[in-house]
Formats: structure tokens, C-alpha cells, sequence
């Protein structure tokens, strides 16, 4: 138990960088991007095919960065030039994507096992089981960190402001469509970054693995937000890691009944979105019956039904 | 400072619905011109304000501000000349974000957007001394989020984040008409001060005709895309809201009762 709770809490942490990504477009831009399926495998194909050719892994990582970028970009580029409805734009480069990935890695799997990855070389470094965890944990909280920094920026602040109500934002010139691609451009090389270092986790880069991807990210997101808040950029950011970290963590313990196995994963995670995009509603909804119930019987009157 | 000339612009064309919202229009406006515009739904208000703007570009004609022919340059290119208030008070602003990034998103209007921070000590006080000029206590609220501001605060803000860059051309589109008759005059007497202040050059469109006359020292009236009546500041003195239905009716002929109704 506490072995399986341990790399829930390791994943959730290297899968965090990835749930950075998806608040990125989901939130900030409000803009929800389905690139991010396609564009977590590329970071781990061109990291995984760069490794296996005996480029330095910590470059490998970095490049995958730059790959997830170029495909954000775009998706951002159909959207906005392209004239495309947002959710078919990420559609349609996530599918995209599958070719492209499958054509870097010239393979619809590549094995890392034998190789030197960034999560061997800081294994060696630390030689502690907690080497990863602490390394992916300060590196998960530096980029937030940044992206903290980066949304406060005039740059980043025309990017929120984009999502938040596009035609002021343009009445203040900024270009909001080099806006939103710069937006999703951000947004995927994270998330591709993320893939890069999930592929040297697992040993391996397969071109399926990022097969509901977004929804792993939404459900980071969201419940983050039910349990941290958002009330600020810092804490908005924050709580997507711990959201990311406590998706792992159910997921593991609902692996864990009997009943269900590893293949009922993708349907655990769409539940667990289900009810966290149903449950906080329901609660406000009662909280507020109950307030009203209440104050209807100090005033003496009787509740319609 | 503004110079459109002979603008056309027709919808749907070539359909039973094709409409001729701008019909060879000429307006000029000199610096500090404060020119109010009447006239009722469907005269070509807001189309004129949007190809002022870039929203739209004409089929016909040019449009010139500061020197500059800006005709087809789009809507985010020539906004660092044009400052713009809507008729919704939540249009003008970001509602997730607080009032100081709010004035920071305006800041850079005419500047070129860096990645250097939005809000910084000195531009904080820079902030809180333009806020201070609209007597509503939002100095002292810079970090709250817009969205909890109530309309007629966000409309106030909406001013002074299109004003407090120095634009070339003020653009006001009916811009008190969505708010109640307390907060209307305040956001009156907001703009009354600002645009005196900065001496800018104004175009406000607007329903009451009361204020219309009130503010600004020429007007105009439309229809069907023209300007039917132009008053200049001499004429301008002697109008009142009478004369100016008079004039209205004279001019469409009889049938004014369903346009007094709107105008009025």
C-alpha cells in the first residue's frame, strides 16, 4: 500500500507540470485544447528517439519542450487564422499528431530501459528512493513558479485578459489571436514536457499514452480548484499541482478494489471529472436550500414545497 | 484630427436584406471637437463608431486619424490612438482580474507589452492617483477583482482605462444607457470632467437627447446612414430638445410620433 501511494504521489508530481499545461488553455485562455492527447506523446517520442541516439537526456527533456511548443502553436494558427471552432482545432492536430508521433519514433513503441534517462541520472545522484519525488516535486514548483511570475507580466496579462473578455483586450491592441497561439504554444510545451520526463518514468514511450490526457489535466484542474481555490493566480497554480497529485491518489486507491483493473482507468477518470464537475454544484445547491429554509422560518413563512 | 471621407458601407448585400448602414458619410473633427451623434435604431450609429474603430472596414471611403490613413488597418493596430467605452459595463473590462492589472492591461495601449511586470510599485501609485480623479473609493480597492465592482463602477473604470492614456479620439458608445439615472449622470459628469481635462477629441453617441445637448460643443443627428442635421457650437447653444424634434420630424416628413418615442 504505502510502496503504490508512494508512486501515486511521484507521478502526480511529474504529471503536474502536464496539468500546468491544460490550466494554461483550459482556464487562462478558456480555451479547451484537445492537443494536448498528441502533444504529450511528442514530447516523449522526440525525448525518447534523442535518448536512444545518445543525446544527453537533460537536452533530450529540454528539446521536447520546444517540439511541444511548435504544436500548440498550431493548433493556436488553425484557430485564429484558420478560423476554426477551438475544440475542432485540438481535434484535429491531435489526431495530427498521432502520425507525426508515430513517424519520429518510427515505431509505435520505444523501449527505455536500458537506457541513461534523467530519472536514472538523478537516481544515481541522490541514491535515496525519495531522489525523484524531491527532484520532480522542486522542479514542478519552479515552473510554477515561473508561470506565476509570467502571468503577471504585461505580456501574461493580455493573455489572461484574452480569455477574460477578448474584444476589451483587443480595444487596448493587443493582438489577441498571436496572443492565443502564444497562449497554447506555452500551454503544449509544458505539457510535452511533461511527456518527455513520464516516458523516462515508465521506461518506455508508447504512441497511446496520451490517450485522454486532457481529461487526466481537467481533472487535475478541477479538483484542485474544489480543494485549494482560486482566488489568485499563486493559488490557482498551486492548487493544480495538488490537484494533479490528488488525482493520482484516488485513482491508486480505487485501483485497489478488487473489482477493477487497470484497463477501467480511463473510465475511473471520467468519473471522477463527472463528479467533480457535478458535486460542488449540488452542494451550493443544498447549502443554499438550507440558508433559505432557515431564514423563511425565522421570518415565520412557509417554503413553496 | 479625424477625417472620414464619403464611407460606405452596405450588409447583405445584394440580398432583400441588404442595408445601407453608411451612405457616403463625410464627418470631420478637429482637436478637442466634442461631437455628440443621435438618431435612431438602425440610423448607422454603430457602424460608424465600429469603422472609426477598425471592427469594421468600410466598403468605401477613407478614414484618417492624427495624419494617419488608417482605413483597413485592423482593429488592434489603431487602437493606440482610439480609446473606447461600451454600452456594457462589463464589455470594458477583465472581471477575473483585479482593478490595478485591470489599469495595467490599459497602461499599455500605447506601449508595446514587455515582459516586465504590469503592476510595480511606482505604476501602483501612478494607478491609484488616476483612480482617485473618480471620487468612487476604487483607490483603495486595487487589488479587488473587477467583477465584484457594481456596473456603474466598472463603467466609471471603463473611462478612465480609455481615457488615461491620452487618446487621439475618444470613442463613447452609448455608454450610460445601460446604467440607472443616478449612476448615468455620475458617469456623465465623469466624462464631462475627463474630456475637458485632457482636452480630447470626442465622438459620443448616445439615446438622451437631454444629453446630447448637454454635453459636447457640436451634434449631430442620423439617419439611414447620413448626417441629416449638424449643429455647430453657436447652434448648438440655442437647441432644445423641442426644436430638435421639430427638426427631426421636418426632416422625415411627418410620421415622428413612434421616432419621438425613441428619441425621447
Amino acid at each position: 500500500m504505502m510502496t503504490a501511494m508512494f508512486g501515486a504521489v511521484e507521478s502526480g508530481v511529474i504529471y503536474a507540470i502536464m496539468a500546468l499545461g491544460v490550466y494554461l488553455s483550459f482556464r487562462v485562455l478558456d480555451f479547451p485544447d484537445l492537443t494536448v492527447d498528441g502533444s504529450f506523446v511528442t514530447g516523449g517520442a522526440v525525448a525518447s528517439i534523442l535518448i536512444v541516439n545518445g543525446t544527453n537526456p537533460f537536452l533530450a527533456t529540454f528539446a521536447a519542450l520546444f517540439a511541444g511548443f511548435l504544436a500548440g502553436c498550431a493548433t493556436g494558427v488553425l484557430h485564429t487564422k484558420g478560423g476554426i471552432n477551438p475544440l475542432l482545432s485540438g481535434i484535429l492536430m491531435m489526431i495530427a499528431l498521432y502520425s507525426i508521433n508515430l513517424r519520429i519514433m518510427g515505431k509505435p513503441n520505444v523501449p527505455l530501459l536500458a537506457e541513461e534517462t534523467v530519472l536514472t541520472k538523478i537516481e544515481a545522484w541522490f541514491a535515496s528512493d525519495w531522489g525523484i519525488l524531491l527532484f520532480m516535486l522542486v522542479l514542478a514548483l519552479i515552473i510554477k513558479w515561473i508561470t506565476d511570475l509570467f502571468l503577471k507580466t504585461e505580456v501574461g496579462l493580455s493573455l489572461r485578459a484574452v480569455g477574460d473578455n477578448e474584444g476589451m483586450v483587443r480595444s487596448f491592441s493587443a493582438n489577441t489571436g498571436w496572443m492565443k497561439v502564444l497562449g497554447l504554444g506555452l500551454s503544449n510545451a509544458l505539457v510535452a514536457f511533461s511527456g518527455a520526463l513520464v516516458a523516462q518514468y515508465n521506461g518506455f514511450n508508447d504512441v497511446g499514452m496520451g490517450i485522454g490526457m486532457i481529461v487526466i489535466g481537467l481533472a487535475s484542474v478541477i479538483i484542485g480548484e474544489a480543494v485549494i481555490g482560486d482566488s489568485s493566480i499563486a493559488r490557482a497554480t498551486l492548487a493544480v499541482l495538488v490537484g494533479a497529485v490528488l488525482y493520482r491518489i484516488i485513482v491508486t486507491l480505487a485501483l485497489r478494489i478488487e473489482f477493477l483493473d487497470t484497463g477501467d482507468m480511463k473510465l475511473i477518470t471520467a468519473i471522477i471529472v463527472i463528479i467533480a464537475l457535478i458535486l460542488p454544484k449540488v452542494l451550493d445547491k443544498q447549502k443554499a436550500a438550507a440558508r433559505k429554509k432557515k431564514r423563511l422560518q425565522q421570518l415565520g413563512g412557509d417554503p413553496v414545497a | 484630427m479625424l477625417e472620414m471621407n464619403q464611407i460606405f458601407k452596405v450588409f447583405y448585400e445584394g440580398t432583400p436584406d441588404e442595408k445601407i448602414a453608411l451612405n457616403k458619410l463625410n464627418l470631420s473633427m478637429k482637436p478637442g471637437d466634442f461631437v455628440t451623434v443621435i438618431g435612431s435604431n438602425g440610423a448607422g450609429k454603430s457602424t460608424l463608431m465600429n469603422v472609426i474603430s477598425g471592427k469594421l472596414t468600410p466598403d468605401m471611403g477613407t478614414v484618417t486619424i492624427d495624419g494617419t490613413n488608417m482605413t483597413s488597418l485592423p482593429e488592434h493596430k489603431r487602437a493606440a490612438k482610439i480609446g473606447r467605452v461600451f454600452q456594457d459595463p462589463m464589455a470594458g473590462t477583465a472581471p477575473t482580474m483585479t482593478i490595478e492589472e485591470n489599469l495595467a492591461l490599459a497602461y499599455n495601449r500605447t506601449k508595446k507589452r514587455t515582459l516586465s511586470f504590469g503592476v510595480t510599485k511606482k505604476r501602483r501609485d501612478f494607478y491609484r492617483e488616476k483612480l482617485e480623479m473618480l471620487h468612487l473609493g476604487l483607490e483603495n480597492r486595487l487589488q479587488a477583482k473587477v467583477g465584484l465592482l457594481s456596473g456603474g463602477e466598472r463603467q466609471a473604470l471603463s473611462l478612465l482605462m480609455a481615457t488615461f492614456t491620452d487618446p487621439k479620439i475618444l470613442l463613447l458608445d452609448e455608454h450610460t444607457a445601460a446604467l440607472d439615472p443616478a449612476r448615468a449622470e455620475l458617469i456623465t459628469n465623469l466624462t464631462k470632467e475627463i474630456v475637458a481635462n485632457l482636452g480630447l477629441t470626442t465622438l459620443m453617441v448616445t439615446h438622451n437627447m437631454q444629453q446630447a445637448l448637454d454635453l459636447g460643443n457640436r451634434l449631430i443627428m442620423m439617419d439611414k446612414g447620413r448626417i441629416i442635421f449638424s449643429a455647430n457650437e453657436e447652434e448648438k447653444q440655442e437647441l432644445t430638445v423641442e426644436k430638435l424634434l421639430a427638426e427631426f420630424q421636418k426632416i422625415k416628413g411627418g410620421g415622428g410620433l413612434s421616432d419621438r418615442a425613441l428619441l425621447s
